[in-house]
């Protein structure tokens, strides 16, 4: 571990964790120009999470210290996940600790204490939701994976750092198995992360929600730090897509004089990213319950047609 | 690998990637379009290794299959869909992931079956034979599941895309007269079906197919 | 010259009947083209008697004693049912089931019909070949539908679907066998069956091996081989009768030629019997198939088509078991059975008009009031169902006995298969021919006479086989024998 990279590991952590938040707004207030609204402005996230931390939050009286804890591992999984995304530079000292299948693996911790936490208390909805969580979590996260085997297998690693390193590596090189993957994981990113087709993530109908049903309970602080906790999820899978399908910009280890360029980079992608995310939940309706699998099931596919594109033409 | 061999596995990627859609798009409107995209990148790739091989001939045959399949051939179905009023296929006969595992189970074969074949072509796109193979099985899974006439002729349609993009990916394409005559046979075909679902309207008062199981044996 | 003269007469006469097919001089017209068509092939086969095999035009036509026979053939059953349909589509045209318009498009698509088959055999290029069948489908499938009823649009839409499937799959076959080629020659002639006949040794095996499935899948579709076998029995039997004795006498017949032709090029290059074995397959399933269908047809002209799948099946296999014996024995059931099952289409056509229904248990007695009739229907079952002294006796005869030597495995099968295919006509026939009589006698006389002198021709390949015929089974045998 090179000491002189801790800052910038620093840097990035507290930028995931502190920027998040405004990529939530962002997409927000995209998404109401492009419906003909106002909009509620950049800041309204952070004005929600300030409104909810400063509120008391009211406790079921059956509920489990699992019930409690639950927030603070979320939060810390995403926050740790947003931390060893190579994002604007590959000299992260945290990345060795984890690869990218250890990344799904996060991911599906968090999942799973999500799903439990919402089951504590025992209502109705809070067990509803655990269970959409789970199928939607149970169908994507085979297909994260494989999309994450294709550029595991043109670079022969699966840790993200030298991935990035070895598609920016090359010349401008086309790989068809990539388009595959990066359509499936666009797939998979709007399931993972509730947006539109898959789920609402701002209904308030109990019948058709999933998020919305899982964190029902929840209020005060506790109810903050999971919201906090989905926008980062959402800015490192943006941040993950960034790295597998357009790295180009990424600053190499070593290159302080470059940081400040490969930020602005970032910055300028995760906006675009944001803006497309935006305009396709415009475009998109909401899929009804049961055609969820047949949406993951199809990115599962486009997946694995993309490994298989890999090894019949090489590229 | 230079650049416009690059772009050929591109395209041919994109190819696979639509006859995949087409396997799983219900609406006819869209099914017309992503036909006529089939063409579209067809036609590209042609004029890719046209470029690429210095082949004028290619060019030629790259013009023909646009203005076919890019705007005969839709502009033609299209007015049958508007005519007929037709927009959708009823559900498939099997449930679309089903239908996606079969369609993926087909690659695997067509990809497995074109590797010792397509070692021994000396072309630049010579991997592409799995691809051409793969969408050709895949239309005919198509033809196979519709139930509605139009999206059956459609499938058909795509299945000889699929020939076409495998005669360009072994030998740079048929000798200008086959070609031609491929072309003619595609364009008659498509004005004989047009005359044949009047009829079929007319007999049956619907495209499905389905009420047309009389003879069981 | 003689030989464009058999291509150009047919295009000529569709785009004459085209403009004029529903005049009642048409249907005289159209006998009269066809008629002029045999007459060219008499003047082509006379060249090649006296000259030899011919290629001309650059190469892309080539005539030999294995097309050269199957053209005269071809001309012939056109021939043949051009006059049948004469006296057959009038009785549709007056009595109100076809209109003018219809009238000229099955007249003009008969000749197109007809210049298609003729193509596809003279032709030495096999994308020519490919597209020449394609448009044998598309010229048919209007034919199958010109009634316009539920089912015979059900019809036509099996056929063309099943069939265009078939045929891209050939057009897949034949793209593979020209990069096979194409490695070895360059990008010069590698369509020309005559060149791939002389580099046939050093074809890539592996390309020609998946080629030739594909082909056999793709043609075989159009021979009629089960499991591809589907829209046959449907497409005969709701189309008008005319067509079903051209599509069982001709294009069967020509698509198994095709099948034959790329066998030829397969032997060469693979040295196993690979090629051979499929064929036996197909053609052995598709006649146990058949066989056991027989019996469970209610339609005169679905249990006839049926017969031509058994048939096809056997010539199948037979080719498939290679050697001069079975290849002569093929040859000459390609041959009788496209007489003979042209014959019984002609005479079922016949009496299901006259009886106003195609269902076999609604028709009794024809001998008692309509002799003629009764005879043709019952003298061609007997032909098709191998009764000695007819041609299938022969020719059935002659595989059985390449079978006890070459494939003896195959012979229980053989005997089954024809055994239930005699048993389920034959008593089909009986019921219809003999007994106490419901169809109304015939207020004119039914054309019979091509009938009478298929079956006559079918009679005397039976007793004796002309020697020129004979020596043109013997060459092509032994071209096909690897």
């Amino acid at each position: 571990m090179n000491a002189r990279e801790i800052p910038l590991q620093l840097t990035q952590f507290v930028l995931v964790v502190g920027a998040a938040p405004l990529l939530a707004g962002w997409i927000g207030q995209c998404r109401a120009w492009f419906a003909n609204r106002s909009g509620a402005g950049l800041l309204q996230p952070y004005r929600v999470l300030r409104k909810l931390f400063h509120k008391s939050p009211v406790m079921a009286h059956e509920a489990s210290l699992l019930f409690r804890i639950a927030p603070y591992i979320l939060f810390g999984g995403m926050a740790l996940a947003g931390a060893i995304v190579p994002m604007f530079s590959t000299g992260l000292p945290f990345a060795p600790v984890a690869d990218a299948i250890a990344l799904v693996g996060i991911f599906a911790f968090t999942r799973i204490f999500a799903a439990l936490a919402a089951m504590d208390v025992g209502t109705a909805f809070g067990s509803m939701g655990a269970r959409r969580e789970m199928l939607v979590g149970f169908l994507a996260e085979p297909a994260l994976l494989i999309v994450l085997f294709t550029p595991a297998l043109i670079s022969h690693s699966t840790s993200l750092t030298v991935i990035v390193m070895s598609l920016t590596a090359a010349r401008l090189v086309l790989y068809p198995s990539m388009a595959f993957a990066a359509v499936a994981f666009t797939m998979v990113l709007l399931a993972e992360n509730g947006r539109i087709p898959v789920d609402n993530p701002d209904t308030h109908l109990e019948l058709t929600m999933i998020h919305g049903a899982l964190d029902l309970e929840y209020s005060g602080r506790y109810l903050a730090l999971i919201e906090w906790a989905s926008a980062i999820k959402l800015l490192t899978y943006i941040a993950i897509g960034i790295a597998l399908f357009v790295p180009w910009g990424i600053a190499r280890s070593g290159h302080w004089a470059h940081f400040p360029l490969a930020l602005a980079i970032f910055v300028v992608k995760v906006i675009a990213a944001g803006a497309g995310l935006a305009l396709l939940e415009t475009l998109l309706a909401k899929m009804r319950l049961f055609r969820i699998p047949e949406f993951l099931g199809t990115a599962f596919m486009l997946a694995v047609l993309g490994l298989l594109v890999h090894f019949l033409l090489g590229a | 690998m230079p650049l416009f061999a690059q772009a050929i596995n591109m395209l041919a990627a994109l190819f696979l990637l639509v006859a995949f859609a087409m396997l799983s798009q219900r609406r006819l409107a869209n099914l017309i379009n992503l036909y006529a995209l089939q063409g579209l990148i067809l036609g590209l790739s042609i004029g890719v290794v046209a470029y690429g091989t210095d082949q004028p001939k290619l060019y030629f045959s790259a013009g023909l299959n646009l203005i076919l399949k890019v705007i005969a051939v839709p502009w033609l179905l299209r007015r049958l869909v508007r005519k007929l009023q037709v927009q959708w296929d009823r559900e498939t006969i099997l449930y679309i992931p089903t239908i996606m595992l079969l369609g993926l189970g087909l690659v695997i074969f067509a990809f497995n079956a074109s590797l010792p074949l397509s070692e021994l072509a000396g072309t630049i796109n010579h991997n592409t034979l799995g691809i051409a193979l793969a969408s050709v099985l895949l239309s005919s899974l198509m033809m196979i599941l519709r139930a509605t006439a139009i999206s059956q002729v459609i499938g058909f349609l795509a299945l000889e895309n699929g020939l076409i993009f495998a005669a360009t990916s072994v030998t740079y394409g048929m000798p200008m007269v086959i070609e031609l005559g491929i072309a003619l046979d595609v364009i008659v075909g498509v004005f004989i079906l047009g005359v044949f679902f009047f009829h079929i309207r007319e007999q049956f008062d619907s495209l499905e197919l389905n009420y047309l199981d009389r003879h069981e044996d | 010259m003689s030989l464009l003269w058999i291509l150009a007469i047919p295009l000529i006469g569709a785009a004459y009947l085209g403009l004029f097919g529903h005049r009642e001089h048409a249907f005289i017209a159209n006998a009269a083209f066809s008629l002029t068509t045999l007459a060219a092939a008499i003047v082509l086969t006379q060249r090649i008697i006296v000259h030899g095999p011919w290629l001309t035009h650059d190469a892309q036509f080539s005539v030999d004693p294995f097309n050269i026979f199957l053209v005269d053939l071809t001309a012939f059953v056109a021939m043949t049912t051009a006059i049948f349909s004469r006296a057959y589509m009038r009785i549709e045209r007056y009595s109100g089931r076809v209109t003018a318009a219809r009238l000229r498009l099955y007249h003009s698509m008969y000749q197109l019909f007809s210049f298609t088959m003729l193509l596809a055999l003279l032709t030495n290029n096999i994308g020519i070949l490919w597209v020449a069948m394609e448009g044998a489908t598309l010229s048919t499938a209007l034919l199958v539908s010109l009634y316009r009823t539920p089912a015979s649009l059900e019809a036509a839409w099996k056929y063309f679907i099943l069939c265009g499937v078939g045929i891209a799959f050939a057009l897949f076959g034949t793209i593979l066998l020209y990069f096979s080629a194409h490695s070895v020659i360059g990008p010069h002639n590698g369509l020309l069956w005559t060149r791939l006949n002389q580099i046939k040794g050093h074809l890539d095996p592996t390309i020609v091996s998946v080629a030739f499935v594909f082909l056999i899948v793709g043609y075989g579709t159009k021979v009629g081989l089960v499991p591809m076998h589907n829209w046959l029995p449907d497409a005969h039997a709701e189309g008008p009768t005319p067509i079903s004795a051209i599509l069982s006498g001709l294009l069967l017949n020509v698509a198994l030629y095709a099948i034959v032709r790329f066998k030829v090029l397969a032997d060469g290059s693979l040295h196993d019997n690979w090629p051979g074995a499929l064929m036996m397959g197909f053609g052995l399933i598709s006649l146990l198939v058949s066989a056991f269908s027989l019996s469970r047809q209610r339609d005169i002209k679905r249990l006839f088509s049926y017969s031509s799948i058994e048939h096809m099946g056997l010539a199948t296999f037979a080719f498939g078991m290679g050697g001069p014996l079975a290849s002569f024995a093929a040859l000459l059931h390609m041959t009788v059975h496209s007489l003979t099952k042209s014959s019984l289409f002609f005479s079922s056509g016949h009496v299901a008009q006259k009886a106003g229904t195609q269902q076999i248990d609604q028709i009794h007695g024809l001998l008692e009031r309509n002799p003629g009739m009764g005879w043709s229907l019952m003298l061609g079952s007997l032909a098709i169902l191998g009764i000695p002294p007819f041609g299938v006796f022969t020719s059935e005869f002659l595989i059985l006995t390449a079978a006890i030597h070459q494939e003896p495995w195959s012979l229980p099968f053989l005997i089954l298969g024809l055994g239930v295919a005699f048993a389920a006509i034959f008593g089909k026939t009986q019921s219809m021919v003999f007994g106490a009589s419901n169809v109304p006698k015939a207020p004119s006389p039914p054309s019979l006479i091509p009938s009478f002198i298929h079956l006559g021709l079918v009679l005397m390949l039976g007793l004796y086989i002309p020697p020129i015929l004979a020596s043109w089974y013997t060459h092509v045998a032994g071209m096909i024998h690897r």
